[in-house]
């Protein structure tokens, strides 16, 4: 999909969100010249090509009282990459679950899954119920819970 | 926080409708007024519960470069260090972490080229090799905190 200027300003017009009132796409259409279903339509556009990966909220999970968030890494040989990607994947409790290159010789980790819990001990239980469940005690893993968070916003785009 | 701001979150998570009148369409899911929802959703973002209420865009396919960054850095300078890195605007967020690699950091910048560049910058200021691990292939997105 090719975005024209109108896009990259409606883009911009709502990425630091979206007017909480009755008609907020008339509302971003009056500040760039649109009507309202133009914007519809725009957005609409933009969903279906995956540009927008969906509309909503986001939460601080921190302040809704998910603190123990932990990055599971695993050392997993490059021909079972898929086979336990996909395994970890389609796990109800793993929110993200990417593949990325090692860093050898420091960092030999190359399946990275995040989960994140209210508490350190439930998550550090469930990650080893994981491993037994899976049979992934032969991979090397390591969990890295988060400490402090120093900044959290989306990313920005002009 | 109550039973129905719970169900606001988790509805919100996953979908928001593309119509005249998004929030009266939600509002009628929740079996609450658009008025309720609208003042609810305001109260929340003040709350600093919810941080943003828009679009996720999709930073490769807009176009722009995506990356996990991670830096070890002596507990002494961890501060000042952190300090120097959320400078870049480009540092979407960053996060402290128990590892040798203490410090992890997502850099969202407008072009896939400019990683690189913000990167070697970092390198610069702070006087430490940064670790740049690009995702390879996604097995599972799906971020969502049910309440």
């Amino acid at each position: 999909m090719v975005l024209d200027d109108l896009d990259y300003r409606l883009i911009a017009e709502i990425q630091g969100g979206l007017p909480i009132c009755s008609h907020p796409y008339a509302e971003i259409g009056e500040r760039i010249g649109l009507d309202e279903q133009e914007v519809i339509g725009r957005i609409e556009q933009m969903q279906e090509n995956g540009i927008i990966k969906r509309m909503g909220i986001v939460v601080r999970h921190h302040e809704l009282g998910y603190t123990a968030n932990a990055m599971v890494v695993w050392d997993v040989p490059d021909e079972q990459l898929d086979e336990i990607g996909d395994k970890l994947g389609s796990q109800e409790c793993i929110t993200l679950c990417y593949q990325r290159p090692r860093r050898l010789p420091d960092w030999p980790y190359n399946l990275f899954c995040m989960i994140h819990g209210k508490q350190k001990t439930p998550v550090l239980e469930y990650i080893y119920s994981l491993v037994e469940q899976l049979n992934l005690g032969h991979i090397p893993h390591k969990v890295l819970f988060s400490g402090q968070r120093f900044k959290q916003r989306g990313a920005k785009y002009q | 926080m109550d039973s129905i701001d719970r169900a606001i979150i988790n509805q919100l998570q996953d979908e928001f409708p593309i119509c005249d009148r998004p929030f009266q369409a939600v509002a009628e899911g929740l079996g609450i007024s658009e008025d309720d929802l609208i003042t609810r959703i305001r109260q929340m973002l003040e709350n600093k519960q919810l941080s943003r209420f828009g679009p996720m865009y999709h930073a490769e396919r807009m176009g722009g470069g995506l990356s996990l960054c991670a830096m070890h850095l002596p507990e002494a300078e961890f501060d000042a260090i952190t300090e120097q890195v959320n400078q870049f605007p480009e540092v979407a967020h960053n996060y402290a972490r128990d590892h040798h690699f203490n410090m992890w950091f997502v850099l969202a910048t407008e072009t896939p080229e400019r990683i690189e560049k913000v990167l070697q910058e970092i390198e610069q200021v702070t006087g430490y090799p940064v670790y740049n691990m690009p995702k390879k292939e996604e097995f599972f997105v799906g971020l969502k905190f049910e309440l």
